[in-house]
């Protein structure tokens, strides 16, 4: 599935990443295929949203390159605003422009960065706001909206750019768990409207009914990567066993994770 | 028994909370009144109402004192505040660049215009810019001269308020407008620093009404009769007339402007504390 369709829509190679003397990416090769929806799981501190973050360079890697679209992101002497329009993303809290309603908030990006005048550009946000079933909130101020909309309207925001590549991280993470539905909602239609997108994610069924691959990272490198049947449904690591079994019965691992982590800190 | 007796005890140690509130604050009023009494017995009223409180000599300061002299003040105060906040925005913003010299004297810009009296500024501005640049005016006479003193003081305390504004603005803004391909110098003006303004309006109100008593000090520059402003005016028509009935006056004309933007500050700090929350 992967490389089936020419050059790859994200291609990261070599990757490494410190913060200080923490090396926090020690290593990652990953393609993404135009069109593939792939989840990356991982324990927390895996590494797994700064290697999202590296793909947009919100983090500048320590080492290795990351290609979006055939254009090298890492080069030193890449136009990165131009990189970035094409390719959106949504962030754990949402990020919203709180000092603008939600449909300056599609509207002024598009003006200001790709240049649309203003008709266009509030035509382009409606339209946005309808995909993500929030036509009646265009007025709205972010501060009034539930997080579940919020993150709605971050999407929207993100699509309104018209990108070719959609990061999310951990998008449902800061919900309420009954809003979370709302959100896997509308990344299940992107999803099925052929979308190219990298999830970091703990939504296991989100990750095993929409996802095309799911890459289980730890400690800095992928583990394991394959279909969700392979990584989720049939795991050949112990590491990504035992983080799926903390993740699917908590209440039994936290008695596992203490003496786990004596046995690994010590 | 043993209960009985540590409920006795506490009362025998004396007062209790409650009474000895009472007291406290009893003397508290005392005080107050000791101190009003002594204020009334002790001045001289007759005399300071003879030098303060004419009738007839406050009425002929009417109407110069609103429509030269307050409407001076307000246009040197305007003025500063405007050359300040200019001139704070860009060092704040070099207080924050990446650009080593710009950080160090943005600092050395904001110690030394803030460790420094404003009467000394004027002064400086009067008498040493002159000297420095030969044959220069500084346009706009007296009002330029004015608004540069008062700006440069002006401009090291806003620089420092919108500072502290613009790095009380989420990091996650900055990321998102990133994200969407913002420039880092147009997510700046577009999505940083209108959040920024709205978090130090208050302070920056605050600010306004220093500067409006600051303004004061343009007597040091040496004006012309029609650019007075309230405290000249007020201490030219003492000296003329003998009494200090213009200074009372000219002072109530501060408290008619200082005293509504304190509230307008108050106001917006309420609001600004919920809107936070």
């Amino acid at each position: 599935m992967s490389s089936t369709s020419g050059t790859p829509e994200i291609q990261v190679r070599g990757l490494h990443k410190s913060f200080g003397d923490n090396e926090v990416l020690r290593g990652i090769d990953l393609e993404i295929g135009r069109g593939e929806v792939v989840c990356v799981i991982g324990p927390s501190g895996s590494g797994k949203s700064t290697l999202l973050r590296c793909v947009n360079l919100l983090e500048e890697p320590t080492k290795g390159q990351v290609f979006v679209g055939g254009t090298e992101v890492t080069h030193p002497d890449v136009d990165i605003d131009a990189v970035r329009r094409r390719i959106g993303m949504v962030f754990q809290q949402f990020n919203l422009f709180p000092h603008l309603s939600v449909t300056e908030n599609l509207a002024l990006p598009q003006r200001r960065v790709l240049g649309r005048d203003k008709a266009q550009a509030a035509k382009v946000a409606a339209d946005n706001l309808r995909r993500v079933g929030l036509s009646e909130k265009a007025d709205a101020y972010p501060s009034s909206l539930s997080g579940g909309q919020q993150q709605r309207v971050a999407i929207a925001r993100a699509l309104a750019m018209g990108p070719e590549v959609m990061l999310f991280d951990e998008p449902t993470s800061a919900l309420d768990p009954e809003l979370v539905g709302d959100v896997l909602a509308v990344m299940r239609m992107l999803a099925n409207e052929g979308m190219t997108m990298m999830v970091v994610t703990h939504e296991m069924t989100f990750a095993r009914e929409v996802a095309d691959r799911v890459v289980f990272m730890d400690d800095g490198v992928i583990v394991e990567d394959g279909t969700p049947e392979q990584v989720i449904g049939n795991p050949a690591h112990e590491r990504t066993r035992h983080f799926l079994s903390r993740l699917l019965d908590p209440a039994m691992a936290d008695v596992e994770e203490i003496s786990d982590q004596v046995g690994k800190g010590e | 028994m043993s209960k009985a007796d540590t409920q006795v005890q506490p009362r025998k140690q004396g007062l209790t909370r409650r009474q000895k509130r009472a007291v406290s604050r009893g003397i508290q009023y005392a005080v107050f009144a000791a101190a009003l009494v002594a204020l009334g017995v002790t001045a001289d009223w007759d005399r300071l109402q003879n030098q303060f409180a004419q009738a007839d000599l406050a009425k002929e300061l009417f109407p110069d004192i609103i429509t030269l002299a307050l409407r001076n003040t307000v246009l040197y105060t305007l003025s500063g505040f405007a050359f300040g906040l200019a001139l704070g925005m860009v060092i704040a913003l070099m207080r924050l660049s990446p650009v080593g010299p710009y950080r160090w004297l943005a600092g050395i810009y904001i110690e030394i215009f803030r460790g420094l009296p404003a009467l000394l500024i004027f002064i400086f501005v009067g008498v040493a810019v002159p000297l420095a640049f030969p044959g220069t005016e500084i346009p706009g006479g007296t009002y330029g001269k004015v608004a540069l003193a008062l700006g440069l003081v002006a401009a090291a305390y806003m620089a420092e308020t919108i500072r502290a504004g613009i790095q009380a603005v989420p990091k996650g803004q900055m990321e998102a407008a990133r994200s969407l391909g913002f420039s880092h110098a147009r997510a700046m003006a577009s999505i940083i620093i209108p959040q920024a303004f709205r978090i130090v309006i208050p302070p920056l109100t605050n600010e306004l009404v220093l500067l409006f008593k600051d303004s004061s000090l343009v007597l040091f520059l040496g004006v012309t009769l029609e650019e007075r402003e309230l405290a000249k005016f007020g201490r030219d028509l003492a000296s003329e007339s003998a009494n200090s009935t213009p200074i009372l006056v000219a002072g109530l004309c501060y408290l008619l402007v200082t005293v509504p933007l304190g509230f307008v500050v108050r106001r917006l700090e309420a609001k600004a504390g919920e809107a936070t929350k």
